[in-house]
């Protein structure tokens, strides 16, 4: 059997960041929500927002350390898998990550530490900052590493010299014309799934009567705080991002809207059955000309199609997995609005508390988020194919050459055990300390 | 002094400052397969345990730095040592979870499992980055294009294997020293006697793998001699491997560790002064080394990277401290531990 590299390491790189990709969203819409908590059980000495704090904060710790030891991966492979990649572009690439972990990994890290293990060893004000450092650490530690990953998507501030690509304006290749909107969405996206997990949580505290009390606190919370992200996922940050891709990547536009053939007022599909070569939608259900007004604000706009982006010569990604993850994603994303507005509703007319088969519902949804993030991600990456940076490396051209394929190969085995002992050790954890909820927190002998 | 030498100052300082930080809570994870009862083991995780996350990042802002200032020497060395370093991200993945995951279930046989992940999470990557360092000044087979081809078995040579021994016993002395600080009691005696017999075997790896450098790469010898930065860092890596069993018969345990964090610095500094200004000797002709001009980013790069060091660093020394003063002291086992 012959073992192509490429492929594999492809395959290896989608196997880690995609597990990856599940905790470092549930990581910062928690620590957001748990400064927010804290600083309730701080200042207003709220003994359920105290419970609240410790058991959320278990939860974030182990979270954390799955994200950690999965994140480590990610620094690496770029060496190991992609080593000309890394060579051509490492000029303009490792400063963000670099910036990474100097400004964003240190912060969270040492502040994480501080939060989980000195609740008892420094002041109240100064352990509320150590869980702000922590949010805000994994906050930048997202904003350096979209702005590597939006200079793969829309290269600015570089010239091509020497073989490689320079850099010849750092604010340029930071702040590149989807850095903003990319961030802001990502962002918004690990807030909801925050959320999301606290609110499921939450609900079958109250469901099974387990800590009752703080269980009611942090559902209204996460409810409130849900319903205003995922608006917010919609609209601007959604909006503003898809506008931005159809200004700067026609291709990834064209694939995620399902626009085969270029044209002026260009209809919104919002159901379709798609095929790929030649690239087809069936069954299409379209709103007229409403395309080319989201995307350039006049309903009369020239919106370009896959067919004629061919024509003329720009390669485009594959079609399929590119519109079936963006329209589930899109899908999922009103869904939340409509979970959460539901939520705060009866919240409204008290009844919340009592609506089992909503509570429950909730208990189910804790996933979902995180499957909209990972397909966001799967648009963004896939949608780029076939490039590895947008119309200066391609993918193909990217890989390290002196890595055999049944070397990957014995990777991608060993990392999917790994992954996958590790996920179910992390589902069953997590299962088993929202079982014994916060009011029976272990308590640990001393000594 | 130009930006190059600069950022390859900036890279081995990182290299330290991650060998003696995350060195120590390494060497606590090899001797907790040694440890005799349960309350022992909980005393190793919780004397790290605030901790070892944040020593980790040095590690991960190492290969960022080095990714950013010397690209062709991260994608080369990275890709040359595929299966090394794959074996490593397979143990520190274990060693992270495995703190976490071990008092969640009390069960005997749950908590033996994490012990031993915990603890071989941490022997194989003490035992491979001497492994790495040990084949880069012995030099990799570069070719004149910058290529780089090594099957992985050609990495267990024996003389790599004996700087992997090395730095082996050198994170477990620097872990002992670092327990008998967060210990008391009988505990406390028992780490430092551990300390006394890590250090004779360290210093007799020491010399062993000095003369066998000499043997093996003796182009690293040539014009350090006349080097002042050589002499400051072999007197005193000297001065402080003669220091911590001093300090450490005497009970000054802070002391001995403070030694060991010296003759830690003390050794790679003398493994940068030797390499200057080669990153990565080839070891087919040594003029196809990857060296801080023939590897390096821009000089714009360079001096973007400089500013966000000089900013980050800092903050990042001052929070630092402060932490490990906020966990000063023995440990205590409460609520919030392990």
């Amino acid at each position: 059997m012959d073992l192509d590299p490429l492929f594999l390491s492809r395959l290896q790189f989608a196997l880690t960041i995609g597990f990856h990709f599940l905790f470092p969203p549930l990581s910062i819409g928690l620590a957001w929500l748990l400064v927010w908590i804290e600083w309730h059980g701080w200042r207003r000495g709220d003994e359920d927002y105290v419970r609240a704090g410790k058991f959320f904060g278990k939860i974030l710790g182990l979270t954390f350390a799955v994200g950690v030891a999965t994140g480590i991966v990610m620094e690496f492979q770029f060496g190991t898998n992609w080593a000309e990649y890394s060579k051509y572009v490492g000029d303009i690439f490792g400063a963000p990550l670099a910036a990474e972990a100097i400004f964003a990994f240190f912060l969270e890290s040492t502040f994480l530490g501080l939060y989980l293990f000195g609740r008892n060893r420094v002041s109240k004000g100064m352990h509320w900052f150590s869980i702000l450092m922590v949010a805000v650490g994994s906050t930048l530690s997202a904003f350096w590493i979209i702005v590597a990953n939006s200079w793969q998507q829309t290269p600015a501030g570089y010239e091509i010299r020497n073989g490689r690509a320079e850099l010849t304006d750092f604010w340029a290749a930071t702040f590149n014309p989807s850095t903003a909107d990319r961030f802001l969405h990502t962002f918004v996206g690990c807030l909801i799934a925050g959320a999301f997990l606290m609110a499921g949580i939450s609900a079958y505290l109250v469901l099974k009567n387990r800590g009752t009390q703080v269980g009611r606190k942090t559902l209204k919370i996460s409810l409130i705080f849900g319903l205003v992200v995922s608006v917010l996922a919609l609209f601007p940050t959604g909006d503003h991002h898809a506008k931005q891709v159809a200004r700067t990547q026609p291709e990834k536009f064209a694939a995620m809207e399902g626009l085969i053939h270029g044209q002026i007022r260009a209809p919104l599909a919002v159901f379709g059955i798609p095929s790929e070569g030649p690239p087809e939608l069936k069954f299409k259900i379209g709103i007229p000309g409403l395309l080319s007004l989201m995307a350039f604000g006049d309903a009369d706009a020239h919106v370009p199609g896959i067919e004629d982006l061919r024509e003329a010569g720009r390669p485009t990604p594959p079609f399929v997995i590119t519109f079936i993850c963006f329209h589930t994603m899109v899908g999922l994303g009103t869904l939340f609005i409509a979970l959460t507005a539901l939520g705060v509703f009866l919240l409204y007319r008290r009844k919340l508390f009592e609506t089992r088969w909503y509570l429950k519902l909730l208990l189910w949804a804790i996933p979902l988020p995180l499957i909209a993030c990972e397909l966001g991600w799967i648009v963004a990456e896939v949608g780029r194919q076939p490039w590895v940076v947008y119309r200066i490396l391609k993918t193909k051209d990217a890989y390290s050459a002196n890595v055999t394929g049944g070397e990957v190969l014995f990777s991608i085995i060993m990392f999917g055990l790994i992954y996958l002992l590790l996920g179910v050790l992390y589902v069953f954890i997590m299962a088993r300390s929202i079982k014994r909820g916060p009011t029976a927190l272990p308590v640990k002998e001393v000594r | 002094m130009d930006l190059n030498m600069v950022w390859f100052l900036l890279i081995w300082v990182l290299l330290a400052g991650y060998a003696i930080l995350d060195g120590f809570d390494l060497g606590v994870g090899v001797l907790h397969l040694f440890a005799r009862d349960d309350r022992q083991r909980r005393i190793h995780l919780n004397a790290i345990g605030p901790v070892w996350d944040g020593n980790e990042v040095w590690l991960l802002t190492g290969g960022g730095a080095l990714f950013a200032a010397f690209p062709p020497v991260y994608a080369t060395v990275f890709s040359g040592y595929y299966l090394a370093l794959m074996l490593v991200l397979f143990a520190l993945i274990f060693r992270a979870v495995s703190m976490e995951f071990r008092g969640q279930i009390d069960n005997p046989s749950w908590r033996r499992l994490w012990d031993w992940a915990f603890g071989l999470g941490s022997l194989i990557p003490a035992i491979i980055f001497g492994v790495a360092i040990g084949n880069i000044l012995r030099g990799l087979p570069i070719e004149a294009d910058g290529s780089l081809n090594i099957p992985f078995l050609a990495l267990l040579n024996p003389y790599a294997v004996l700087i992997g021994v090395l730095s082996l016993l050198m994170f477990v002395m620097h872990g002992a020293a670092y327990l008998a600080v967060k210990t008391e009691g009988d505990l406390q005696q028992r780490v430092a006697r551990w300390t006394s017999g890590v250090w004779m075997a360290f210093v007799v790896v020491y010399l062993v793998a000095t003369i066998a450098t000499f043997f093996v790469s003796s182009f690293l010898f040539e014009g350090v001699l006349s080097n002042p930065l050589f002499w400051i860092f072999f007197l005193l890596l000297l001065a402080s491997i003669v220091y911590i069993p001093i300090v450490n018969r005497a009970g000054k345990f802070l002391r001995a560790f403070l030694g060991s964090s010296a003759t830690i610095a003390a050794m790679i500094g003398l493994t940068a002064v030797s390499l200057f200004p080669r990153m990565v000797p080839s070891s087919l002709d040594l003029a196809s080394s990857l060296t801080i001009y023939n590897a390096s980013s821009t000089p714009r790069t360079l001096t973007v990277m400089l500013v966000i060091a000089l900013i980050g660093l800092p903050l990042v020394i001052v929070y630092t401290v402060c932490i490990y003063r906020a966990f000063a002291g023995k440990v205590v086992i409460s609520e919030d531990s392990y």
